[in-house]
């Protein structure tokens, strides 16, 4: 499936650290990603601006901001706003969902989820946005 | 793509601690006033659990934790009110979830199906249905469309209990947002309720970021705007008429719990300002007896001794009252052991009744807090190693079912705690054999009542002494050690095949203690008074060496003796007459000569802190006015040290 030699980044927002190992570890079995963690979504505002990615996967249920916030975040702001997201939830909210969607997520992806499932939403959301 | 077992095992042993203590949080405040922090908190953990066991590959855990996890959603989202059945519930269905996390760790398959089943129908039967108000058209799009479900639901709540919701917009530099973010949520979260934190870029400087924080509040805006920031804005109306609040009498707002929660810090800070205030009022004290010698039919000195008096009153009434506040009831953590029991015994194969005694037995909160991790061992190792299976038992012509008794009552100045089975009892022998392999004793002098305390010590362990928690590789010894680290001491009483007491001994509270002071050569040394039975003149002439021991002959009893010079290595200024502090109990008795004894006085003792952590000997530093700084003892390790010096030397 490899398309594109260049490597891109993705910005990893997640609190539990068991669970951004996992995500981080069915990315790496993927060719060329460079996945950036973020254990926060505060940590995830600060990152942001420090390089370019090609892809945000992020949690909803958070402890400082949720999810939604973030990506809502960045779909408003004209620096980011080209940047594909993944919800990576284990909320399984029709009501999250939606709302996620309607802000501009490419996919919502519940907890628990076998290693294909994201791994196809990655390259779909790549793809789809035409990188 | 599974994570390690032990990671899995750690980790879910972590979450489900938390969760008991979230739980224990919800029941103790349920009634009252529940913080939707402490549900939300609860749901979170559950839902990573679920994610964890998903991601780990074991279905049975989670799709319990997945109907759990449904069943506190409804909770947080206010479908279901909390009543004492609903806290049970969650209470044993947490067992539940721990038995079947400990069924990993043997590899052990359970059918949690049944459970599942009926949280669903639990559910089905609470649900009460609490559609809040429409919100729409009241608050605005842009911030309804980025709300998680549960954050909807505390605007709901809000808006329908009436309180109002303000929006309030802040901006800050994007490399150091967090902390004053922080700052600022604090303060709102002190006024109200913190609904959502919407971070934003439009209308925002290059290199700032900008947050739209939605809150709920039944204060007005202008005291909110004092007491937070100048621009917020109103959403939502407070219906509260909280800045009139004799309005209508009949429908007071106010709370009908007379009580407040308090940081235990702020406690401390209290007490440590009474212990100061102590040491004015003995300045004060010195003061008049120094007067008196010059004046001594003034008018003055007499003032000054009513004075220090009445002062002297007055504060230990202040000390005894903020001591109080910090009290409480053992029982809170019996509740928690006997559900430790409960849980454990099933899974262990054994029926045991468990018999609670003492539990308004009043202690300290940090006390208590620090004494469950103890106490939980001791109970676990009851069961484990104390309590026979039921055939064994029935042999030895026992009752079936095993008993475990939690006992607390209060002696003096300590509390004290006892964990008693009717199981077989530590087997004196091998625990003899043991230390003796081990070189701890001289196999020619070994006195039942001292030998035993050897299972309290590190790294001792034999296969049929109770000295390791199964699975936790902790030893007594930690036990010992935590007691001994919060001024206390452990005891044994076992019998064969009768049963086992552990007794622990610890001090009501740890802030201001009383304490002997004495001097040895040119230092100062305070003594907590709690520790010494008597004080005695010795003369050197009659000290006798037995053994290499020194002993002193105290009505016709055997004293042993050792000098604080001695083991500090200080010189010391007596060669004739000194004094014997005798500290501990029993076989444990101990005389500690010192040079001088000087008064008694109330002190605060501070900790040494991180640098002479590992220093021995010492409970804290105490100042004892004119800017003196002492060093307080910790007796109990002194006890100790001298034992095993006298061992070696014999």
């Amino acid at each position: 499936m490899r398309k594109d030699v260049t490597t891109k980044s993705i910005l990893l927002v997640e609190d539990s650290a068991t669970t951004r190992a996992l995500i981080r570890a069915i990315i790496d079995e993927m060719d060329d990603f460079n996945t950036v963690e973020a254990g926060s979504g505060f940590e995830a505002l600060k990152l942001l601006p420090t390089q370019e990615f090609n892809l945000v996967i992020t949690d909803v249920n958070m402890p400082d901001i949720n999810g939604l916030e973030l990506i809502n975040f960045i779909k408003n702001n004209p620096r980011y706003k080209h940047i594909p997201l993944i919800i990576v939830s284990t909320e399984r909210s029709e009501e999250d969902r939606k709302r996620g969607i309607a802000l501009g997520a490419m996919a919502y992806i519940t907890k628990p989820f076998k290693a294909h499932e994201l791994q196809e939403a990655i390259k779909q959301a790549i793809t789809d946005e035409g990188i | 793509m599974k994570a390690s077992k032990k990671e899995f095992i750690a980790e879910t042993e972590d979450i489900l601690f938390g969760c008991q203590q979230l739980l224990l949080e919800i029941q103790d405040t349920y009634q009252a006033s529940l913080n939707p922090d402490t549900i939300n908190a609860l749901f979170r953990s559950i839902h990573t659990l679920k994610g964890l066991s998903g991601l780990f590959g074991n279905h049975e855990i989670t799709d319990l934790s997945h109907a759990l996890e449904s069943l506190l959603d409804d909770i947080r989202l206010g479908k279901i009110n909390i009543t004492e059945d609903v806290v049970n519930f969650l209470f044993k269905n947490l067992d539940i979830l721990n038995s079947a996390v400990d069924g990993v760790k043997e590899d052990k398959e359970y059918d949690l199906k049944e459970h599942i089943n009926n949280i669903k129908t639990f559910r089905e039967s609470w649900k009460e249905g609490n559609i809040g108000p429409d919100i729409k058209g009241i608050i605005d799009d842009s911030i309804l469309k980025v709300l998680s479900e549960y954050e909807e639901h505390r605007l709901k709540a809000n808006i329908k209990n009436g309180k109002g919701i303000y929006l309030l917009k802040a901006i800050f530099e994007l490399s150091t947002f967090d902390t004053s973010l922080e700052d600022l949520t604090k303060k709102i979260k002190s006024e109200g309720e913190l609904i959502s934190t919407l971070p934003v870029s439009a209308h925002v400087p290059e290199g700032s970021i900008g947050f739209n924080l939605m809150f709920a509040s039944n204060k007005q805006l202008k005291e909110l705007q004092k007491e937070i920031a100048d621009n917020i804005e109103v959403l939502v109306r407070s219906k509260q008429a909280v800045t009139e609040p004799d309005k209508k009498p009949g429908q007071s707002i106010k709370s009908q719990a007379a009580t407040v929660r308090v940081d235990i810090d702020k406690l401390d800070r209290i007490l440590n300002t009474i212990g100061e205030l102590t040491l004015a009022k003995d300045a004060v004290r010195r003061i008049g007896i120094e007067v008196a010698e010059v004046h001594t039919h003034s008018p003055f000195v007499r003032d000054i001794h009513k004075i220090s008096q009445s002062l002297e009153r007055k504060l230990s009434e202040l000390q005894k009252e903020v001591l109080s506040i910090r009290m409480v009831p053992i029982g809170q953590i019996f509740s928690r052991l006997a559900q430790v029991i409960r849980r454990y015994s099933r899974e262990m194969g054994k029926e045991i009744v468990i018999t609670l005694y003492g539990e308004d037995t009043e202690l300290d909160k940090s006390l208590a807090e620090e004494i469950v991790d103890p106490l939980m061992h001791l109970v676990r190792n009851s069961i484990d190693h104390g309590i026979e299976p039921v055939k064994e038992r029935l042999a030895k012509g026992k009752k079936e079912q095993g008993c475990i008794i939690l006992k607390a009552f209060q002696r003096g100045n300590y509390i004290v705690i006892e964990v008693t089975d009717d199981g077989r009892g530590i087997d004196i022998d091998s625990v003899m054999k043991k230390a003796i392999e081990k070189g701890m004793i001289d196999p020619s002098a070994g006195v039942e009542g001292e030998l035993i305390n050897f299972i309290f010590a590190p790294g001792f362990s034999t296969k049929d002494v109770a000295s390791e928690i199964s699975g936790r590789g902790v030893g007594l010894d930690v036990v010992k050690e935590k007691l001994s680290s919060l001024g206390g001491f452990t005891d044994i009483h076992t019998k064969k095949d009768e049963g086992t007491t552990f007794t622990l001994t610890l001090p009501i509270t740890l802030a201001i203690i009383k304490a002997l002071l004495v001097k040895v050569g040119n230092e100062k040394f305070g003594l907590p008074l709690t520790a010494i039975s008597e004080t005695v003149a010795v003369e050197h002439k009659d000290i006798q060496t037995i053994e290499w021991k020194d002993v002193y002959y105290i009505r016709g009893e055997m004293l042993p003796i050792i000098s604080l010079a001695k083991i500090f290595g200080i010189e010391s200024a007596r060669n004739d007459v000194s004094f014997a502090v005798v500290v501990g109990f029993g076989k444990r008795k101990l005389g500690l000569l010192v040079d001088e004894i000087l008064e008694q006085q109330e002190i605060v003792i501070k900790s040494l802190g991180e640098y002479f952590k590992g220093l021995s000997g010492f409970a804290g530093a105490a100042e004892i006015g004119r800017h003196e700084v002492i060093l307080v003892l910790d007796i109990e390790s002194i006890i100790e040290k001298s034992l095993i010096r006298q061992e070696n030397y014999s």
